[in-house]
């Protein structure tokens, strides 16, 4: 496919005798938003961990910026992942003991950046995201919408080319939710940042550019567009 | 352009009550009332004169609305509108009545969706071209919300949760297409 900044060409994957993935192709380009929808259980979590190399799959390949993943050492495989890669998850990617500054520094200072320089890129993301007044909190003190706009901050300090969001507001009330669905879209727009966004609600899905659905492993793509 | 009609938030129905709402704060000019209701109801489309005053013109008969004095000069502008207490009551009942709940594609979607499976047409495109539709609508919406104001996101999300209703139902209703196919083929 022309243009594609991540690509994967008929994914198997199984699990004992649960077939997750049944043949699913997928592809991305460069800055764009694509929704994965489709039922639980059919096999939309397990794409998004094949599509950022957490998971390999039975057969199947997935191209990344002209790199096959399946074929990267190990060690190569998991620094694209810190470099290229940010991942957003439903809850529970912070660490509750460090301030939310701390927390959207960490990546950078993994990385091997300066304490004060890692905390300035931070200040700068939780703004761009609208909380920066939760820095200086732990984000157990902090509502469940700043979490997560905390962790899309975390996600995206290090300027990654996609972003994988896994239901990243299946645990909040529709509000919040809304909230941190048009800042991290808006953010990231903005930035150029791909997103793959997994979610099982149309309402989630609108903000992306484009819809895939996953059922029972497989992607229906509609012939009638 | 979208699929959806928001352009026009009251009902033709509710333009009486909606004219009847903006009199019970104070009495208005024709022209007065008109900006009003633009400036809160309508998106692109304003409404027209000629409906104020015919509208005007049967609250008048019904006694629901009076005229509350008439300034020199001279045309139906010169008129002022006040609400009677006849006006008030019917408002009232008319606000504190919920609307009847509106069945929406489901009755066209159904009756696509045998008739595919009862001439042996793939019922499942039907519906995946029918989710296509609405989600682009979706997407529009959630644009127009979130480049628009309050009231903006408010018109969108009413539009944009009666979709997701289709969608849901959409979605089962592909989860049961075995079953329906079978009963469809049954009869
Ligand atoms: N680590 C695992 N071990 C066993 N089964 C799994 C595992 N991960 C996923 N599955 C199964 O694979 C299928 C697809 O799961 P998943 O990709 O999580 O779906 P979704 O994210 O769409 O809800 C499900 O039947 C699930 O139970
Ligand atoms: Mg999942």
């Amino acid at each position: 496919m022309t243009g594609a900044l991540l690509a994967a060409v008929e994914l198997h994957k199984s699990f004992g005798s649960t077939r997750a993935l049944a043949g699913v192709s997928f592809s991305i380009a460069a800055g764009e938003v694509v929704a994965v929808m489709g039922p639980s259980g059919s096999g939309k979590s397990t794409l998004l961990h094949c599509l950022s190399g957490i998971l390999a799959p039975d057969e199947g390949t997935v191209t990344y910026d002209g790199h096959e993943l399946g074929r990267l050492p190990d060690a190569q495989r998991s620094l694209l992942r810190r470099t290229d890669f940010g991942f957003v998850f439903q809850f529970g990617q912070l660490v509750p003991e460090l301030t939310c500054l701390e927390n959207v520094a960490l990546p950078l200072r993994l990385a091997g950046a300066k304490r004060k320089i890692a905390e300035l890129a931070a200040v700068e993301w939780l703004e761009r995201l609208g909380v920066a007044d939760t820095a200086r909190k732990r984000p157990p003190d902090t509502s469940g919408g700043q979490s997560q706009r905390v962790a899309v901050a975390r996600a995206l300090v290090t300027g990654p080319k996609v972003l994988f969001a896994d239901e990243p507001t299946g645990a909040l009330d529709s509000l919040s939710g809304e909230r941190v669905l048009k800042a991290m879209t808006d953010v990231a727009r903005a930035s150029g940042t791909a997103i793959v966004l997994v979610t099982h609600e149309s309402r989630v899905a609108a903000y992306a550019d484009r819809e895939v659905v996953v059922r029972d492993g497989r992607i229906r793509v509609s012939e009638w567009q | 352009m979208l699929g959806i009609d928001t352009e026009c938030i009251v009902g033709v129905m509710s333009v009486k009550h909606a004219l009847l709402g903006l009199l019970e704060s104070q009495s208005r000019h024709g022209y007065e009332l008109k900006h009003s209701y633009d400036e809160y109801f309508t998106q692109d489309k304003p409404l027209n004169y000629g409906q104020v005053y015919s509208t005007l013109a049967r609250l008048l008969r019904g006694g629901l609305v009076e005229e509350s004095g008439v300034e020199a000069g001279a045309g139906p502008d010169r008129k002022r509108y006040a609400i009677t207490e006849a006006g008030v009551t019917d408002l009232a009942n008319w606000l504190t009545k919920p609307e009847e709940p509106a069945v929406y594609l489901q009755n066209t979607m159904y009756v696509k969706v045998v008739l595919a499976l009862l001439s042996g047409r793939e019922a499942t495109a039907v519906l995946d071209a029918q989710r296509t539709t609405h989600l682009r609508a979706m997407r529009e919406l959630t644009q127009r919300k979130n480049e628009g104001d309050l009231t903006d996101a408010l018109i969108c999300d009413h539009a944009l949760f009666h979709l997701d209703a289709d969608l849901r139902w959409l979605e089962l209703t592909a989860s049961r297409l075995d079953e329906l196919a079978e009963r469809v083929r049954a009869s």
